[in-house]
């Protein structure tokens, strides 16, 4: 089984290659958010330098969301159209999954919990384990105050690592109020990788659970600023 | 078969259209599929770049696998990919950016991206085979106002353009001053028809030493202000009348500058571009002028004065032909200047 996958969903672009258990190839790069400029050379490098042949592929799977708003439509639109002229099924991945999946088999009890900065002091985040090698999601992927989310932790009373660029922004406040045994991940297993995204996704490919090309879109967690201002004043009028 | 045929498969997303297309030869359309927004945007008074790249990417493969099969082609037929990467909101070009670009890539089919307004033009090639460069272009839409000599295909020079308020953005915001909604163009084009276009004037701009460049601000603040007025002193207001009058104002301006450009530069040829292109007032009154001053008058139907792709296509084959090729790093340019490559 072969599959490509993409993850720019935030500051990292990264392209993979998995075949089998086999890492073919990958290529991620944390520099500067120049996605749509970038994530094609990187899978053409990948292409060209390990001798793909796409019609070889048996799915493409894409970094689903959370995350950028734009970065989520760059990698999902060439996922779309990599589907669409290839003729291959997709998996969309959620974005929390694959960075929690860099950590796998983590001791059992012991917590995933990728965070990613959504601004407005908010984080998207989720809280996973693993159990019997498989992923466990204790906490579904939302958009949450980072205060709230640490609250819930502690009172989940296990240790916890943190990953994802999150962790910078809030570093202070996790010192500050996290009162459960923590850690943070290192630099080589701390961001999106989309080889963990073709991995999953392979997971998820023997579980069935692909989508048509023409079905996919991102799962943005949010709705867009203008949505949120009208359902305000909607909410604020039916008051009055 | 000598490849005599040029098959293009063309994608728009610069706005709130999503939009795919298959033209032979820049010229003949074989499908033409958009997929409008208007409804959602309607609730905001106008476009919200967020939920129009939303709706794109959930949209995008269906519109160009529908405009795939009614071409009754298969992407392998194709000889090139083109793709609108700018002038347009960011977010929605990048929708259609990312798409054409991984399509291109897969099948190996050249890129040649385009730019929105040659596009515009481009449909004037469409509908008037005998339409060859050199000719006069006024491309009027909710976002652009430019007056431009078409030397060549892909060559432009621009005599004119808006100091402000595109033209088609004049008539949205003065469309939701009398009440009348999103999108302002249409709405005011069909209340005009019942109201008397000399019942107020409203002042038209010159611009001093620039004398194709276009202000529409000031006529929008003119009639913002006379119904201020009105209602400050609770006089009525007769929305028809302040329709007729505001599109008579911004056409004759329109028309005023065509005209003087045609006869400054010598061309006999004129063509029309854009939305607002479609506005029923603008052609009467620049086919009159031009009729007048034998200059002959080309202009889309409406569904290709709108945002589409089958003028993506036109504009496309015409920069094939030239040997443009866009890379992988193709990226979305959203203040994209016209003739810039």
């Amino acid at each position: 089984m072969k599959i490509l996958a993409l993850d720019s969903s935030g500051l990292v672009a990264s392209v993979a290659l998995v075949e089998d258990d086999t890492l073919v190839a990958e290529y991620t790069m944390n520099y500067k958010k120049t996605h749509s400029q970038t994530l094609l050379p990187m899978l053409d490098e990948i292409k060209k330098a390990v001798e793909l042949d796409l019609e070889t592929l048996d799915a493409i799977a894409v970094a689903a969301g959370p995350g950028s708003f734009t970065g989520l439509r760059i990698g999902s639109a060439t996922a779309k159209g990599l589907g669409l002229a290839l003729n291959k099924p997709l998996i969309g991945v959620p974005t929390l999954e694959a960075l929690a999946y860099n950590l796998y088999d983590t001791a059992p009890g012991t917590l995933v919990c990728p965070i990613m900065d959504a601004r407005r002091k908010q984080v998207y985040t989720g809280v996973y384990a693993f159990e019997n090698h498989n992923l466990i999601t204790i906490k579904d992927q939302a958009a949450l105050p980072m205060d709230e989310l640490i609250r819930e932790l502690n009172s989940l009373e296990r240790p916890v690592i943190f990953l994802g660029d999150g962790v910078p922004v809030f570093r202070d406040m996790i010192a500050e109020r996290c009162q459960v045994p923590y850690s943070f991940a290192p630099a080589h297993l701390n961001r999106q990788r989309a080889g963990a995204v073709a991995a999953l996704g392979a997971v998820y490919y023997k579980e069935g659970r692909t989508q048509r090309p023409e079905e996919h879109q991102p799962e943005y967690l949010r709705v867009s600023q203008a949505e949120r201002e009208r359902a305000k004043r909607l909410a604020k009028n039916g008051e009055a | 078969m000598g490849k005599e045929e040029v098959l293009i498969l063309a994608i728009e997303s610069s706005c709130d259209e999503t939009a795919a297309a298959v033209v032979k030869n820049g010229r003949t359309v074989l499908s033409n599929v958009i997929s409008s927004q208007i409804d959602l945007h309607k609730l905001y008074g106008g476009v919200v770049p967020e939920i129009a790249s939303r709706k794109h990417i959930e949209k995008i493969n269906q519109v160009i696998e529908e405009a795939l099969q009614e071409a009754n082609i298969s992407l392998d037929d194709l000889d090139a990919i083109g793709v609108t990467y700018g002038p347009g909101l960011v977010g929605a070009l990048l929708v259609g950016v990312a798409e054409a670009k991984a399509i291109s890539f897969a099948k190996n089919i050249p890129l040649v991206g385009v730019h929105h307004i040659e596009g515009h033009i481009a449909a004037n090639y469409v509908e008037n085979p005998d339409l060859e460069p050199p000719f006069l272009c006024l491309v009027v839409s909710g976002g652009h106002t430019h007056l431009v000599i078409v030397k060549d295909y892909g060559e432009f020079e621009i005599l004119g353009r808006t100091r402000d308020d595109a033209a088609g953005e004049a008539f949205d915001k003065v469309a939701r001053a009398i009440g009348l909604g999103y999108p302002g163009g249409p709405k005011i084009d069909k209340l005009a028809k019942e109201g008397n276009p000399q019942a107020m004037d409203f002042p038209k701009a010159k611009i001093e030493d620039a004398p194709y460049d276009f202000s529409f601000s000031g006529v929008k603040s003119a009639v913002l202000n006379y119904l201020n007025k009105c209602r400050m002193q609770g006089e009525e207001i007769v929305t028809a009348d302040v329709a007729a009058s505001f599109q008579r104002c911004v056409v004759e301006v329109l028309v005023e500058h065509a005209m003087a450009a045609a006869r400054d530069y010598h061309i006999d040829k004129l063509a029309i571009a854009g939305g607002v292109a479609s506005n029923s007032g603008l052609r009467c009154a620049m086919e009159k002028a031009c009729e007048e001053n034998n200059i002959k008058f080309y202009h889309p139907s409406p569904i290709l004065c709108t945002d589409n792709a089958a003028m993506i296509g036109a504009a496309a084959y015409y920069e094939y032909k030239k040997g443009t090729r866009h890379g992988w790093d193709l990226n979305a340019v959203p203040n994209l200047k016209l003739g810039e490559r």
